[in-house]
């Protein structure tokens, strides 16, 4: 085994000064939403530790989890990968191929056996004993228990890993399966979304280096600092939802004025994701900003949930929140009012949603 | 005896050694490549397996049109987008639907931002490895690297200080011994010819084009939102202008949409070309290797609309054609509805049809999975170790137009473009022949494939601006519309249409064929680049255009497949893409087992 540099030898190393060391630091710190002392607690952690191995694996996937990873801004791709994790294995991006890639599989169990991350992009099939995806002539999901069955923890990354997305969508013709269907005795963090948000991504990797934990989960694994509220709460179009003005067409008038898109079937407020705070791409826009509905691309089976065009209606609000929209478009002065009763009712749903087991942290 | 003829005229030999590379690592999806080798470890016969199929196209049944582009968007998040476009084009095509002149300049702007980001990131990070050692670089001076970026480009990081840095920072990286994405590769092989400083430029640029592909896709992100898997709308696009109001795109995102297109055309003409050109010359026996179809069958079905709504070859940027025998004289226009014309056959693939002998077109195609190993494959069914290629041995199908295997992709649009006489892009293709002292024979090879790809990216940089430029010559004048929204409603459609969407993507052409019944897809079919490029044998025993590309390549040594991935990567494989199933009207999807 070679010597392991910490992230911090490894900066330093890089011609990075400890000022600026510590100025990521508290980015850092600031990113992942924590008070500024903690990033004592994140220089501290990366000063002192050697770069972790990450194991990537690909499923039946599309590969825009890694597309989205290699857009992440701060920390940049390429540092995660030089400095801060020994990305070891990552068929999308590594050199070897073939049994030098697979050797390294082994490789890994025998230095590393308990101490590795694995990270899954994609999910495996079960029908026709799993050879709707193999590798190395064996099905993907043998490698998958025996990559699992070694390492320290698991990240789901993308809605394929974390809910089974597209693939699985009726009548999941394959038989593709999240992980957590196949794999159920090692902690996993769930990181929905197709894709997930390049900076969510590095966030979650960059606070288990620095805390050596998952960050605190929802009920349904997923990281609250960045899937605890729906996108329509920080929206920048709320506004417009609360006054009853809404898009009832592409390039309307409403559309060039940026009303609200829920009249056009955007699933923002039954989506819990972090795009109308972190936004997209260095946060320069996201899908709303840009003029579409929100796909609702984080949620479990968000393919199978009618039209991506109708209006959300299953929200358990007394009326829905349909009829509400249509109320407050028709009637533009009780519109404040019946908002706000419509979002009080969806927010105690939410609020008993994320809480009624507390977050479950796999430390 | 062992050897065969192919009837595309291919001498294949099955006897040797067999060298199994699966995975086929650096590539979008999952790709196993086996080949015999001859005595002189020359390669004489190639299998290429697609190992993964995930049935997108029969989920699509019985859903909405105006969604399926984000249904097939998820074929691949590499080529985001292409699917999507493909898509809106078919449901627009059979409805009938007209698109404002600024949703094509928008639309194209999105694709030419995609083969722009698309080349760069897999010339450097999918493909450069196969000729860059990455640990020579460790043992370059910076001062003769920092002569040598000067000597071929203007580029301006080019200091000795600058390349020593990256170097320093490369070297503690290795001697951490935590290789990360670089181990166990093949550093050190004879295969590599470059010298330490253009392995040091290159792996710098490794580096910065990572760096840099970020801020390509943000043309993405204005128009569409985001990316990977920007929105799209039938009917035009999702985005408006707002010129005069708060609300939509205005002149803030213009202004940063038309400074990435200038530090997009600066960065792939000189970073991204003078690499191309300098690696090139060390490997000229790759002018030589790789031609496979290239030199004979061709096909591209032309993009880049000039003007709104109009598909005639004239009225595109990049027009399009068949080429077939070999015949630089002739390019024949292409008709994606003849049923005579573009077939998928499965005799080979792990699909199953009344009768294999047979290809059918999209409109009456057909995909029941069947996988089934031939009784000369060497281990089980769970663990293949060699596949017999005599029984289906792949989830692609086999594509053909007319009968012949074609490949699809940046050397065959260049091809045909060049051979129609477009002049822009026969200046380019003149121009680097010219330079690197080669014959036009030089294209139908290995480099030639990634040369054009090199060139198309420098013609797609250069070509957003044209087209920005036109998008704002059209606001000056008045037009603001982004979208057609008069057969939004489904109560406004026929009962029964068919529709075909086509999209030139970055690794070649793409067809999307819908059948939309009550409102409802009766029916969708994809047939993609990869499909066309990975495609296994077909009933009359073609080979594919991979296959066929192998052939004749000598290896340096058998155990390090640098030869084989040079080739494949060459074709910049989308596995994802290429295996999807197709529901035939009206029919079940049979033969799924709940285990």
């Amino acid at each position: 085994m070679g010597i392991q540099k910490t992230f911090y030898e490894a900066m330093r190393e890089h011609g990075i000064t400890r000022r600026s060391f510590l100025k990521f630091c508290s980015l850092t710190a600031a990113g992942l939403g924590l008070a500024p002392e903690f990033a004592g607690t994140i220089a501290h952690a990366l000063e002192t530790k050697p770069r972790t191995p990450v194991i990537w694996l690909h499923g039946l996937e599309c590969t825009c989890c890694t597309e989205s990873f290699i857009r992440s801004g701060h920390p940049l791709a390429a540092d995660v990968v030089l400095s801060m994790i020994s990305l070891d294995y990552d068929d999308t991006l590594m050199a070897a191929a073939g049994h030098q890639a697979e050797e390294i599989l082994e490789q890994t169990i025998e230095k590393y056996d308990g101490n590795f991350i694995l990270a899954c992009e994609g999910n495996p099939p079960l029908n026709e004993d799993g050879m709707y995806c193999f590798q190395g002539g064996k099905p993907y999901v043998e490698k998958l228990r025996r990559m699992a069955s070694h390492c320290k923890a698991i990240i789901a990354w993308g809605s394929c890993a974390s809910w089974g997305c597209v693939q699985a969508a009726h009548p999941n013709p394959t038989r593709a399966v999240p992980i957590h269907k196949v794999i159920t005795d090692k902690p996993i963090i769930k990181v929905p979304g197709c894709p997930p948000i390049a900076e969510v991504m590095t966030g979650v990797i960059a606070y288990m280096l620095t805390f050596d934990r998952f960050p605190e989960l929802d009920r349904q694994g997923r990281p609250k600092m960045f899937y605890s509220q729906r996108n329509h709460d920080k929206c920048y179009r709320r506004a417009h939802f609360d006054a009853g003005q809404f898009v009832e067409r592409f390039d309307d008038e409403g559309a060039r004025k940026g009303y609200c898109l829920y009249k056009m079937g955007c699933k923002g407020p039954t989506t819990y994701n972090a795009c109308s705070t972190i936004e997209w791409n260095g946060g320069l826009s996201w899908p709303v900003k840009s003029g579409h509905g929100c796909l609702g691309c984080s949620e479990d089976n968000f393919w199978d949930r009618g039209s991506f065009y109708s209006a959300v209606n299953d929200l358990n609000v007394p009326g829905g929140i349909e009829s509400t929209a249509d109320k407050i478009g028709g009637v533009l002065a009780g519109a404040a009012a019946i908002g706000v009763a419509a979002h009080a009712a969806a927010s105690v749903i939410s609020h008993s949603r994320n809480n009624t087991k507390g977050g479950s942290s796999h430390d | 005896m062992t050897e065969t003829l192919t009837a595309n005229g291919f001498k294949l030999d099955t006897g040797g050694k067999r060298v199994v590379v699966d995975p086929i690592c650096r590539i979008e999806g999952h790709l196993r490549i086996e080949v015999n080798l001859d005595s002189d470890n020359v390669i004489r016969n190639a299998v290429s397996t697609g190992t993964m199929w995930r049935g997108l196209e029969v989920i699509l049944k019985g859903r909405d049109p105006r969604d399926a582009w984000a249904f097939v968007e998820r074929i691949c998040g590499v080529c985001t987008g292409v699917h999507a476009l493909t898509s809106v084009r078919a449901v627009e095509d059979a409805l009938g639907i007209k698109i404002p002149e600024n949703a094509n300049h928008i639309r194209n702007l999105m694709m030419l931002a995609q083969y722009t980001q698309d080349h760069l990131v897999h010339f450097y990070h999918l493909h450069a490895l196969d000729w860059v050692d990455v640990v020579s670089a460790l043992s370059a001076d910076p001062k003769a690297t920092s002569a040598l970026q000067q000597s071929i480009s203007s580029w301006s990081k080019s200091s000795p200080g600058y390349f020593r840095d990256v170097q320093a920072r490369l070297k503690r990286f290795v001697e951490s011994g935590q290789l990360g994405p670089f181990a166990n590769a093949y550093w050190g092989s004879p295969a590599y010819k470059l010298p330490a400083e253009a392995n040091l430029m290159a792996v710098t640029h490794y580096l910065e084009a990572l760096d840099f592909q970020r801020e390509i896709v943000k043309i993405h992100t204005v128009f569409g939102g985001r990316n990977p898997h920007p929105n799209w709308v039938v009917g035009g696009m999702p985005c408006s202008f707002s010129l005069n109001e708060t609300g939509g795109i205005n002149m803030e995102w213009l202004n940063l949409v038309s400074s990435i297109i200038d530090r997009s055309i600066e960065f792939i003409d000189k970073v991204y070309i003078p690499d191309l050109k300098a690696i090139a010359s060390f490997y000229p026996e790759w002018t030589t290797y790789g031609g496979g179809l290239s030199s004979t069958n061709l096909l591209s079905y032309g993009d880049f609309p000039k003007v709104a709504n109009d598909w005639s070859q004239e009225n595109m940027h990049m027009p399009g054609g068949a080429i077939i025998n070999g015949d630089l004289s002739k390019v024949h226009e292409v008709d994606v509805r003849d049923p005579e014309q573009v077939q998928e056959f499965v005799t080979h693939s792990w699909y199953k049809y009344p009768d294999e002998s047979k290809g059918l077109h999209p409109w009456d195609g057909m995909t029941e999975p069947n996988f089934e190993l031939g009784p000369n494959t060497k281990g089980s069914k769970t663990d293949i170790q060699e596949i017999d290629e005599n029984a289906k041995y792949s989830f692609v199908k086999a594509p053909r137009w007319r009968g012949h295997a074609m490949e699809v992709g940046p050397l065959a649009r260049y091809v045909v473009a060049y051979v129609r006489g477009d002049e822009e892009i026969k200046a380019q293709v003149d121009g680097l022949l010219s330079d690197l002292g080669l014959p036009l024979t030089a294209l139908f090879s290995t480099l030639g494939r990634t040369a054009a790809r090199g060139l198309e990216c420098s013609w797609a940089a250069h070509k957003m601006r044209f087209v920005f430029d036109s998008m704002m010559a059209n606001l000056k004048a008045g037009d603001t519309a982004t979208s057609n929204m008069d057969l939004w409603e489904p109560k406004t459609w026929p009962k029964d249409v068919k529709g075909v969407g086509m999209v030139e993507a970055p690794r070649g052409s793409l067809g999307h064929w819908v059948h939309i019944k009550d409102t409802k897809i009766a029916s969708y079919q994809a047939i993609v680049p990869t499909t066309w490029n990975a495609s296994p044998r077909d009933a009359a025993g073609n080979i594919g255009a991979y296959e066929a590309a192998l052939l004749g390549t000598p290896m340096a040594n058998p155990e390090q497949p640098l030869e084989i991935l040079r080739t494949v990567h060459s074709f910049d494989p989308c596995l994802a893409c290429a295996t999807h199933v197709i529901a035939p009207d009206g029919q079940e999807l049979v033969s799924v087992k709940v285990r």
